[in-house]
C-alpha cells in the first residue's frame, strides 16, 4: 500500500474540511432530521413536535394512495429498465463493431443524455400530445384513441417512453465502453477457433461485460425511482387519477402543496431504505462477481 | 476486422440507424414544432417538415421568459457547481490519500455514503435546511446548552440565521454535497507512484505546494471530465431550483422556466396551446449541455464512467 | 500439414503500404521463421495467412487453394497469440476446448481430447483453473493447447515468447520445436529475437521495412548474409563494418584511413573502384602485437562474457569489436593490431548494402594469407 505521506495532519483536517462542513450540513443533517419528522408530529399551532412513534409509518403504509404510488413506481422502474437495457445492449453490439460511421453512430446515441429530464417531458408532452402532436395522425384515423389526460395506462405509457429514451443513451455510454474494453485478440482467437459473430457475441463478449451489465442494472432501477421527477412533473403532474404519481412525485406533491412535513418525511425514509437496500444488493452482488481480467 | 460480409454490415447499419432514428425522431419532431407559427402547430395531423418560424419563435420565448436573466443565472450556478466540486472534490481527496491518520478511513466513509442517496429522496430536510442553514449549528448549540450559557452570561440571544433560499449559494452549496468527484480524485491519487511524493519532498516541498505544483497538474483530464458531467448535471437541475427559488424573475433557472411555458389552461389563459414557443424554448434550453457532451465527448464519457464506478 | 504459397503479396492501410511484394514458399511440415525489428511486416504477414487482416494485392494459399477470400476458421490453422488471448472467464478445460464446442463435437470425446492434449503440454492438474491463477508460462502452454487440440494444418505463432523471461523463453522453445515435430504441422513463426530465429527455423526468413531481405538456412544466413542489414541483424555479437573502396592493383580494399584489407585478386579485379562496405564478424578476427596486423586500432575497454571476451577497440572514429578467449590485460589506449583474414570478409556495396559477391570468397578462390 502507499507508503509515502505528509506529516502535517493539520493541513488533512482544513483539506477536509469544507467537504465535511457541507455534507454535514446538506446531508446529515436533513437526512436525520427527516427521521425525526417521521418519528413525530408537528402541532397544528406550533410550539414544536410531539414523539408519535410509529404512527406517521402506519399511516403512510395504510394509505392505499401511497401503494398506488409504489405500484406505479416500480412498474415504472422494471419497464424503462428493461427497455432502456435491452434497447442499449443491441445498439452497444453492433456499434462496437466499428464499421464506417462509427463515430457519428456513437455521437447520435449519446447526446440524449445531456437532455434535461423536465425538457425530456416538456418534448415528449407534445409528442404525444392527443391533438398536436405525432399521435393527432394516429386519432385521426381512430379518433380519441389516444388520449393519455384520461387513460392512466396511456399516461404510464408515456412516462415509461420518456424515461427509457434517457436511459438508453446512458446505458450505451457504458455497454459501449465495456465492450470496447475486451482486447481485440481476444475476439480473433474466437475466430480462429471457429466461432462466427454471433457466437462470439454470446461466448465471449456478453460474459466478458457481465459485470457491467449487472451495475446498470441496478443503477437503471435505482435512478427511476429518484431521477424521475422532472419527466413527471412536466408531462403529466402525476395524472390522471394519479397514475403516474411516482413515489418522488408523491413526495413533492405531499410536503411542499400539502404541506404535510411529517407525511412526506416519512414516505422519504421509505424511499431511502429502499435505495439504500438496492445500493446494498448493488455492493454485495455485483462488485463481487469476479473481475475476470 | 473479420468477418466484413456485406450482409453482416448491412444488417449492422440497419440496426443502427433504426436506433439513431428512433432516438433522433422525437427530437426531430419537437424541432420541426419549434419552426411553426401556432397555428400550423396546432393544426391535427402534424407537419414533418420544418418551416420558416424557428428565429420568431425563438426570440418570442426568449423574450416572455426573460431567459437573458435565466441563462445568465444558470451559467452562473453551473460554473459555481463545477468549480466548488473541482475543488473541493480534489481537496477532500487529498486529505484522504496522503496523510496518514485514523480517520482517514472513517471520513472515507461518510463521503462514501452520502452517494446513496441522490437529492431527490432528501428534498424536504434539504429545504428546511435551506431555509436557514445555520439551523444545524444553532441546534447543536441549544442542546449541548451552550446557547443559554451564552444568554445568561451576556444577555445576547443565539438566534443564527442564513437564508439560503433564492440566493446563488442556496443553489450551488446543496449541488455540491455529495461525493461524485471525490472519488473519482481518490482513484486517480491512489495510482500516484510514491516516488513522486518522496522527491517532492526531498526537493523540500510542503503539502500544499505539492498538491498545487504537481498534483493538480496531474489532473488536468480527470478534472476536465469531473468539469463536463458536473456542467451537464447543474445545468439541468429541475427539483432543486423548483423548490429553493421563489423570486424568478432574478434567480429563475432556466430549466425550471421550461415547466412555465407547458400550454395547459394556466400558461395560455384557456387560448390555443403555444406549442411553437415551448418546443422552441426547449430547444433553447437542451443546446448547452448538448453542446458540452458532444465537443467534450471524451471527457464526459471518461467521467460517467470513472465516476459512477 | 500444407503448404503455403505467398505470392507478390502487398498490404496497406489507406495509402500507407506496410508490406511490400513479399513471396514465399513454404513447404509441408517445415518450421519456418519470420524474423525482424517492430514495424517491419511479420506480424502483418503473419494475420494475413490467417486471416485476420484483408490481403490487399496478391495471393496466398494453403494446400493449393487460394485463401484470400476464405474466414479464418476455415483456414485450418491455428494461432498463438502474443498475450495469449485465453478466454478469462473460462476455465483451462474450457480454453483448449472452445474451438471443439464450437465445431459441435460431443461432450464426452471433447472432454476426452482435452485431457489428452492437456497431459502432452503438463497442463493435466490445472483444468479447474481460470487463466487468471496461472503463471506466464503456464498460460503460454494453455495457449498451445488450444491451438494443438484443432490438429490445424498449419501453426501459426505470433512472438508468443516475448512475455516470458528469458529462462522460460529458452525452455518454450525447445518445447514449440518439440510440439512441431510431434505434430508435424507446417509452422510459421513470428519473432524479432534472432536467437530465438537461429535456434529454431528450418529456414529463416529475415524481413525489414515490408519486404523480404534474405531466404535461408539459419548457418546459410549466417555464412552468407545479403545484405549490410542481415548481416547486422543476425549474430550476436553483431557484425562490424568499414568503408572503403576496391582497388585492384593491391588486391585489397582501402580504407579512408589508408590501411588495406586484403581482398581475393579476382574479385577485387571484378569489382576495381566500387565503393564498398566491409563486413566482419568479431569472431572472425584476431588481435595481434601491433603493427603486425591488417591495421592498427586503440584497446578501449573489454566486455566479460564468461566464456570468453569482447574487446573493443578504437579504430579512427569507430568502436570495432573482437571475440576472444584468451584473457589479457590491457589498459586503455594500448595499441592493437587486427588481423583481418580474406576469408572473413564480406563484401557490400555501400549504395544499396547487397552483397557484391553471391558466394563465400573462401569456396571460390585462393586467398592469399
Amino acid at each position: 500500500m502507499r507508503r509515502a505521506y505528509f506529516n502535517n495532519n493539520w493541513v488533512a483536517a482544513l483539506m477536509v474540511a469544507p467537504q465535511l462542513i457541507i455534507i454535514f450540513v446538506f446531508f446529515y443533517w436533513p437526512t436525520s432530521q427527516a427521521v425525526y419528522w417521521a418519528f413525530t408530529l408537528e402541532q397544528p399551532w406550533g410550539g414544536g413536535n410531539t414523539w408519535v412513534g410509529f404512527d406517521n409509518f402506519r399511516a403512510v403504509l395504510g394509505d392505499p394512495v401511497y401503494w398506488q404510488s409504489v405500484r406505479v413506481s416500480i412498474i415504472f422502474a422494471l419497464s424503462s429498465t428493461a427497455i432502456a437495457m435491452a434497447m442499449a445492449l443491441v445498439l452497444a453490439v453492433f456499434a462496437d463493431r466499428q464499421l464506417t460511421g462509427f463515430k457519428a453512430y456513437r455521437i447520435g446515441m449519446i447526446w440524449p443524455y445531456a437532455v434535461a429530464a423536465p425538457a425530456v417531458g416538456l418534448a415528449f408532452r407534445f409528442v404525444f400530445n392527443p391533438n398536436a402532436g405525432l399521435f393527432s395522425y394516429i386519432n385521426s384515423v381512430v379518433p380519441d384513441l389516444w388520449n393519455p389526460t384520461l387513460n392512466g395506462n396511456q399516461a404510464l405509457l408515456m412516462v415509461i417512453i420518456a424515461g427509457a429514451w434517457k436511459l438508453v443513451s446512458y446505458n450505451f455510454i457504458f455497454f459501449l465502453a465495456a465492450l470496447q474494453s475486451i482486447p481485440r485478440s481476444l475476439l480473433e482467437a474466437s475466430a480462429m477457433d471457429g466461432a462466427r459473430v454471433l457466437r462470439r457475441m454470446r461466448d465471449v463478449q456478453l460474459p466478458l461485460m457481465a459485470p457491467t451489465f449487472f451495475f446498470i442494472l441496478v443503477i437503471n432501477i435505482t435512478d427511476s425511482f429518484t431521477d424521475s421527477f422532472g419527466i413527471v412533473d412536466t408531462l403529466t403532474n402525476g395524472g390522471p387519477a394519479r397514475a403516474t404519481d411516482l413515489m418522488v412525485y408523491k413526495i413533492y406533491s405531499d410536503g411542499f402543496r400539502g404541506f404535510d412535513y411529517s407525511g412526506a418525511a416519512t414516505q422519504s425514509i421509505i424511499l431511502m431504505l429502499l435505495v439504500i437496500a438496492l445500493t446494498f444488493v448493488q455492493f454485495r452482488y455485483v462488485e463481487r462477481r469476479v473481475h475476470y481480467t | 476486422m473479420i468477418e466484413r460480409t456485406p450482409a453482416l454490415n448491412i444488417a449492422t447499419h440497419a440496426i443502427l440507424l433504426f436506433g439513431l432514428l428512433l432516438l433522433l425522431i422525437p427530437m426531430w419532431i419537437i424541432f420541426v414544432a419549434a419552426t411553426h407559427d401556432l397555428q400550423t402547430v396546432n393544426t391535427a395531423p402534424i407537419e414533418f417538415l420544418p418551416g420558416d418560424q424557428l428565429l420568431v419563435n425563438i426570440a418570442e420565448a426568449w423574450a416572455r421568459s426573460d431567459f437573458a436573466t435565466k441563462f445568465l443565472n444558470t451559467f452562473i450556478v453551473a460554473f459555481g457547481v463545477v468549480l466548488g466540486k473541482i475543488t473541493l472534490a480534489a481537496m477532500t481527496a487529498f486529505g484522504i490519500v496522503f496523510f496518514n491518520h485514523r480517520l482517514r478511513m472513517p471520513i472515507f466513509w461518510l463521503v462514501f455514503i452520502t452517494l446513496m442517496l441522490p437529492l431527490e429522496v432528501r428534498i424536504v430536510p434539504t429545504y428546511a435546511v435551506a431555509a436557514n442553514a445555520l439551523t444545524p449549528f444553532q441546534t447543536i448549540l441549544d442542546v449541548t446548552g451552550i446557547s443559554w450559557l451564552i444568554q445568561q452570561v451576556s444577555g445576547v440571544e443565539v438566534a443564527l440565521e442564513w437564508n439560503l433560499l433564492n440566493s446563488y449559494t442556496g443553489l450551488i452549496l446543496p449541488l455540491v454535497a455529495t461525493a461524485t468527484g471525490t472519488f473519482l480524485y481518490r482513484q486517480f491519487f491512489l495510482t500516484i507512484p510514491d516516488e513522486l511524493v518522496e522527491a517532492a519532498k526531498m526537493d523540500g516541498a510542503g503539502p500544499l505546494r505539492f498538491l498545487w505544483q504537481i498534483l493538480i497538474p496531474l489532473s488536468r483530464t480527470n478534472i476536465a471530465a469531473l468539469a463536463t458531467i458536473m456542467f451537464v448535471y447543474s445545468w439541468n437541475q429541475y427539483l432543486w431550483p423548483l423548490l429553493v427559488i421563489t423570486d424568478r424573475a432574478n434567480y429563475g433557472m432556466v430549466v425550471v422556466e421550461l415547466s412555465n411555458l407547458i400550454p395547459d389552461a394556466i400558461t395560455t389563459g384557456g387560448g390555443v396551446p403555444t406549442w411553437h414557443l415551448a418546443m422552441a424554448a426547449n430547444l433553447l434550453v437542451m443546446i448547452p449541455p448538448i453542446l458540452v457532451v458532444i465537443f467534450m465527448q471524451r471527457w464526459f464519457v471518461r467521467g460517467l464512467i470513472n465516476t459512477d464506478k | 500439414m500444407a503448404k503455403i504459397s505467398i505470392r507478390d503479396v502487398r498490404k496497406s492501410y489507406g495509402k500507407d503500404q506496410v508490406v511490400h511484394g513479399v513471396n514465399l514458399e513454404i513447404a509441408n511440415g517445415e518450421f519456418i521463421v519470420i524474423l525482424g525489428p517492430s514495424g517491419c511486416g511479420k506480424s502483418t504477414l503473419l494475420r494475413m495467412i490467417a486471416g485476420l487482416e484483408s490481403i490487399t494485392a496478391g495471393q496466398i494459399a494453403i494446400a493449393d487453394t487460394v485463401v484470400n477470400d476464405l474466414e479464418p476458421r476455415e483456414r485450418g490453422c491455428a494461432m498463438v497469440f502474443q498475450n495469449y488471448a485465453l478466454y478469462p472467464h473460462m476455465t483451462v478445460a474450457e480454453n483448449i476446448g472452445y474451438a471443439l464446442k464450437v465445431a459441435g463435437v460431443a461432450k464426452k470425446e471433447r472432454l476426452a481430447r482435452v485431457a489428452n492434449v492437456a497431459s502432452s503440454v503438463g497442463l493435466g492438474d490445472y483444468l479447474d483453473r481460470r487463466p487468471g491463477q496461472l503463471s506466464g508460462g503456464q498460460r503460454q502452454r494453455v495457449a498451445m493447447a488450444r491451438a494443438i487440440i484443432r490438429e490445424p494444418r498449419v501453426f501459426l505463432f505470433d512472438e508468443p515468447l516475448s512475455n516470458l523471461d528469458a529462462k522460460l523463453r529458452v525452455q518454450m522453445r525447445h518445447e514449440i520445436r518439440r510440439i512441431h515435430n510431434r505434430i508435424a504441422a507446417t509452422s510459421v513463426f513470428v519473432t524479432h529475437d534472432q536467437q530465438e530465429g537461429m535456434t529454431l527455423a528450418d529456414r529463416l526468413v529475415v524481413m525489414n521495412k515490408g519486404v523480404i531481405e534474405q531466404v535461408g538456412t539459419p548457418s546459410e544466413i549466417y555464412d552468407h548474409p545479403a545484405s549490410t542489414y542481415v548481416g547486422g541483424f543476425i549474430g550476436s555479437p553483431a557484425m562490424n563494418f568499414l568503408s572503403g573502396q576496391v582497388d585492384r592493383g593491391t588486391s585489397s580494399v582501402k580504407l579512408a584511413s589508408g590501411d588495406r584489407i586484403a581482398i581475393a585478386p579476382a574479385v577485387a579485379g571484378r569489382h576495381h573502384g566500387r565503393l564498398v562496405q566491409i563486413g566482419v564478424r568479431p569472431e572472425a578476427m584476431m588481435m595481434v602485437p601491433a603493427g603486425e596486423g591488417t591495421l592498427d586500432a586503440r584497446f578501449e575497454f573489454v566486455e566479460e562474457l564468461g566464456a570468453g571476451r569482447l574487446y573493443h577497440l578504437m579504430f579512427e572514429d569507430l568502436t570495432l569489436a573482437v571475440l576472444a578467449g584468451d584473457r589479457q590485460t590491457l589498459t586503455p589506449g594500448t595499441p592493437v593490431g587486427l588481423h583481418i583474414p580474406a576469408a572473413a570478409v564480406h563484401l557490400f556495396d555501400a549504395d544499396t548494402g547487397k552483397r557484391v559477391e553471391a558466394v563465400s570468397l573462401a569456396i571460390v578462390e585462393q586467398v592469399p594469407a
